[in-house]
């Protein structure tokens, strides 16, 4: 290694580790998001020219600076292809797919430097193993995680759950085992106990996302990011390397926050999330009829065209069906006639933190249109009418009211304090809790029954009629 | 493998546990107040940035025996990996925060 460049790379790691902080600090505030982006990204630019010149300047060309020049390249045009190919629908699985990457370079690292800490007798080795197990389990966990969210989940029944309990059980006796016999015995080098650590993890990463319900996957994909944040620091304490110290501790700290918000959003506690129990014990009220009371296009577009304020609550339904636009030209045509219009949006509304905004924001819907839930709740009964758009659990008051609903306590879009209640469904299937929704039942909620796009497109069309 | 006593092991790694925590901290009170629009942007941002283990990969494989192929090919992944974590993560952060952009 050149020593002369050793200060100059010393100082870029500084200046791309206060660039890391600025540009997540941005990454927070609407205005300034974007240019947050680019000061990190200038950050990393600047980390990995500067780890390059500080490892390869002065020297002859070798067969490691070609490959590492070659993959970089490689890395890049897959990287650029992926992310102007993807469909913001397909935004965690994008994710997922970037996690597992990060994940998957934590693990091959740990193989590659076991070697070099092999005489070392001190907790670096730990730490490498420990790295390399996150980054393993974080590698394989994503994969499934993409699977899971392209669709390809089955239902997981009950013997199975438990099946996969007792296999992870048995993979963390047999890693405990392998590392207890690694520090009693020298035979066992840290070459075979990392690789089989690894082994282990990968697994393990498997049997930990597969039973996961499909609505808590955006539990998952921010707990795995946070892990790769994790991994990430962890590698950076064993290389003694700050910046990646930094970047991997502020990832892990924001996965964190966004994966208990997550929780919160759902009243789901994170253990109860990771051990896949789905929650749709009491069937005890499933069975009652309800009274619905069912209405047609040209009453609700009667409705829309005497109302003053206008509140849309979109859910993922919205989006499968890709009605965003058709959303869209209604609000647009609500707002020539005067009409004030507001999307209210859970934090869950979509698969992953935030899916909603970026999906409603495709469709040029304007960011400071749309309500958090909180800020909506504060003023519901200001609303004429609420239009609820392929949501269904955010929005059932049995959440507030009945205390035996397994909803019960998970924070809501009280719907049913607005003026009018108008609901697109397609059918009168529950949500992803399983439970019915007790909205259908209050005076002022009726029902519209039809395909989210088609109806939201005719509405649109009978409102220019008024 | 000799033991290594908890007094030695703690005044080695008695700053990077002060840095650790000091860290945590500044993470936690930087995220914790961004609203919930931009969740999704700030997750993909901010994985864009874990991508810094490419660091690593770097210097691992500078540092590879000569002739250690298996070495070098698992070098050759690792950086393709943390590239296109980098990359990706970052260019597809960008595409989102420009739709949030362009309206008005």
């Amino acid at each position: 290694m050149e020593a002369s460049f050793l200060p100059l790379t010393k100082l870029t790691y500084i200046i791309s580790s206060l660039l890391f902080i600025g540009g997540l600090r941005y990454l927070g505030n609407p205005e300034k998001a974007n240019r947050g982006n680019l000061i990190a990204g200038l950050g990393m630019g600047l980390a990995v020219i500067s780890t390059m010149v500080l490892v390869y300047w002065n020297q002859s060309v070798s067969l490691g600076l070609i490959v590492t020049l070659g993959a970089l390249l490689v890395g890049s045009i897959i990287g650029l292809f992926l992310a102007e190919k993807v469909k913001m629908t397909s935004m965690p699985q994008m994710v997922s797919l970037f996690n597992a990457t990060g994940g998957g370079c934590a693990m091959l690292l740990g193989v590659m430097e076991a070697p070099q800490y092999a005489s070392n007798t001190d907790i670096s080795q730990i730490l490498l193993a420990t790295s390399t197990a996150i980054g393993a389990a974080t590698f394989s966990g994503s994969i499934i995680a993409y699977f899971k969210l392209n669709g390809m989940s089955s239902l997981y029944p009950r013997m199975a759950l438990i099946a996969t309990y007792g296999a992870r059980l048995i993979l963390l006796f047999i890693g405990v085992i392998i590392s207890m016999l690694v520090f009693i015995s020298t035979d066992l080098g840290l070459n075979t106990w990392i690789i089989a650590i690894g082994m282990l993890a990968l697994t393990y990463g498997v049997l930990f996302v597969l039973p996961i319900g499909g609505a808590d996957m955006p539990v998952v994909i921010s707990l795995l990011n946070a892990l790769t944040g994790i991994a990430t620091g962890l590698v950076g304490v064993t290389l003694d390397n700050k910046v990646m110290i930094i970047g991997g501790v502020l990832v892990g700290a924001a996965g964190i926050i966004l994966t208990s918000l997550m929780c919160k959003s759902m009243n789901r506690s994170l253990l109860s999330v990771v051990s896949g129990v789905v929650k749709n014990d009491s069937k005890a009220s499933a069975h009652q009829e309800i009274a619905v009371k069912s209405t047609s296009v040209s009453q609700t577009a009667l409705k829309l065209a005497f109302a003053k304020k206008v509140g849309i609550v979109p859910g993922f339904g919205l989006a499968v069906a890709q009605a965003q636009h058709a959303c869209a030209a209604l609000q647009m045509e609500l707002e020539q006639r005067g009409t004030q219009v507001e999307y209210i949006i859970h934090p869950v509304a979509g698969r992953m933190p935030g899916h909603m905004n970026v999906l409603l924001a495709e469709a040029e819907i304007d960011y400071e249109k749309m309500l958090d839930m909180d800020e909506a709740n504060a003023r519901m009964s200001d609303f004429d009418v609420l239009l609820i758009v392929g949501a269904n659990d955010v929005v059932n008051p049995a959440a507030i009211e009945d205390e035996r609903s397994p909803l019960h306590g998970m924070p809501i879009i009280e719907a049913h304090r607005a003026k009018q209640i108008v609901m697109i469904k397609r059918g009168m299937s529950f949500g992803y809790a399983g439970v019915p929704n007790t909205l259908f039942e209050k005076e002022n909620c009726e029902l519209l029954f039809g395909e989210a796009d088609k109806m939201l497109s005719t509405l649109c069309s009978e409102l220019k009629m008024f | 493998m000799e033991s290594f006593s908890i007094g030695e092991w703690f005044t080695e790694y008695e700053e990077a546990v002060y840095f650790l925590f000091l860290i945590v901290f500044l993470g936690l009170a930087l995220i914790s107040n961004v609203p919930s629009i931009l969740h999704t942007p700030l997750m993909s941002g901010s994985n864009a940035i874990s991508g810094v283990i490419l660091l690593g990969a770097i210097v691992s494989i500078a540092e590879l025996p000569e002739g250690d192929y298996f070495g070098i090919s698992l070098g050759f992944i690792a950086v393709v990996l943390g590239t296109i974590n980098i990359v990706g993560g970052f260019t597809v952060t960008d595409r989102i925060l420009k739709m949030f952009k362009k309206i008005k």
